[in-house]
């Protein structure tokens, strides 16, 4: 909720663990560095980062980002 | 696990830009740590497993180490209307590569040299004091250390973060990081397995290639990189083609791999006060062909020449270390400069404009240009009037 009553829907990228490779190349092109690769955990996006701007949708090789609501 | 505190050189990443640069430090008398944040060196691989042999060679090995798996002597390049062009290799053979053991070999060699390796141990920040780098922070076991050294090298791959953290602008722009996808497979048909081939056309892999790397003679690595912009995932793509390849789609997938795989933004500085980056790290692949292995190699060695140098006179600063900047441009940098001013010329040529290509100019001159000697494309080019306004972005 913003201070004027309105709701904000908050857009971010989100990522599908499953289907991820743990390649990294998402880490690279993400401008604002909110992607974080862990070899166990595999990949956490940073929601108050994500300006939501889908390179790491255009670039992931196996589609594993969407970019929705946030949670 | 033994390790001490304190090294002359701490690399982040094992592999072979940062396996170079520990070998070459310790073979000149240094004392190296070299990290990799993965449990096992050299898997998964982000990578078609090619390399030429006089590369293999210049490393220190013959070619018939475990290692190659097969050797290739051709390449069949297929225009999008399907004409093949086939270039035997004149001077050079081809290896394929088992990765795993191949950087694992690079490995052996540098810790038989002294230099002491880490498996799963992450770099996870730099130390600074003053602002300049004096070590490294890193998880090792699940416990965090603080690791000092004269001069780090992040030799950290594609998704580095050391050199940003560092303080060096190293971040990729959307349009220079092609998206790589690719399966070992095996059970396939293949016409001749000492041949790689590689497929072109906008709609089936838009501003990239299919590759295929034979490994044996029935298995090959298939994979796809394209820039990262498209309608579909690299995924989709290479999935749709190998539905048309009846010789391939009867295969068995034994791998999945994919990367991201920097193929312009080449950076002009690449070194601090004690701080250098090298390899994928520091975007030194071929814009063309995308191969980065032997890029990430001569990288490693310079950097390490040029940190021997500096520690022995007790001079890391980042005015005695920019002589690996300029020793870089100069042996690369400058050919890479030139690939990928070639690599824009590709990227605007229509399914029409490579057909017609593939009527008129040989395999070895393609070559020769993907390796940034485009003087005989050139020529042909100039002489053939549909081709003309090709050749003037060129020169």
């Amino acid at each position: 909720m913003c201070r004027a009553g309105f709701k904000v829907i908050l857009m971010v990228s989100k990522v599908d663990n499953e289907k991820c490779l743990r390649c990294g190349g998402c880490v690279s092109v993400c401008p604002v560095d909110c992607i974080l690769l862990d070899e166990a955990k595999g990949i956490t996006v940073d929601a108050k980062k994500c300006t939501s701007c889908g390179v790491c949708v255009d670039f992931c090789p196996v589609g594993a980002f969407s970019i929705k609501k946030e949670d | 696990m033994i390790f001490k505190n304190n090294y002359d050189v701490v690399i982040a990443g094992a592999g072979p830009g940062g396996a170079a640069a520990a070998r070459k430090c310790a073979e000149g008398g240094l004392s190296v740590l070299l990290l990799e944040k993965r449990q096992e060196i050299g898997a998964p691989k982000r990578c078609g497993e090619g390399l030429g042999l006089s590369f293999v060679n210049h490393i220190g090995f013959k070619g018939d180490d475990g290692f190659v798996t097969n050797m290739v002597d051709s390449a069949c390049l297929v225009a999008p209307n399907g004409k093949e062009i086939m270039a035997a290799f004149p001077n050079d053979k081809g290896c394929i590569l088992e990765r795993k053991m191949f950087d694992k070999a690079l490995c052996y060699k540098a810790a038989e040299a002294g230099a002491k390796i880490i498996a799963k141990a992450a770099v996870i920040n730099v130390l600074k004091k003053n602002g300049k780098i004096i070590g490294v922070k890193a998880k090792i076991d699940g416990k965090t250390f603080e690791i000092k050294s004269k001069i780090v090298i992040a030799a950290d791959g594609v998704e580095s973060k050391i050199a940003r953290m560092a303080g060096l602008n190293t971040k990729n722009r959307a349009k220079d990081i092609d998206s790589g996808f690719q399966y070992e497979m095996a059970g396939i048909e293949l016409e001749n397995s000492h041949r790689i081939c590689l497929y072109f056309g906008n709609s089936i892999v838009p501003r990239g290639y299919i590759w295929i790397f034979p490994k044996g003679k029935t298995v090959a690595n298939v994979g796809i990189g394209i820039a990262g912009n498209r309608k579909k995932t690299a995924k989709e793509y290479l999935d749709e083609w190998i539905e048309t390849q009846p010789g391939i789609k009867k295969g068995s997938i034994i791998e999945v791999n994919s990367g991201g795989i920097p193929v312009g933004g080449l950076l002009k500085k690449m070194t601090l006060d004690n701080f250098m980056v090298v390899g994928d790290a520091a975007h030194q692949v071929n814009p063309l062909h995308g191969g980065g292995i032997d890029e990430a190699t001569v990288a490693g060695e310079l950097a390490a020449q040029v940190a021997l140098k500096a520690i022995n006179s007790g001079d890391t600063s980042d005015k005695t270390l920019q002589e690996y900047n300029s020793l870089w441009w100069k042996t690369r940098g400058k050919d890479l400069e030139k690939i990928e001013k070639y690599r824009k010329l590709v990227e605007k040529l229509t399914d029409e404009d490579m057909n017609i290509l593939a009527g008129a100019v040989s395999g070895t001159a393609l070559l020769d240009f993907a390796v940034g000697k485009g003087e005989t494309l050139i020529k042909i080019l100039m002489k053939n009037p549909k081709l003309f306004k090709l050749a003037r972005h060129l020169i």
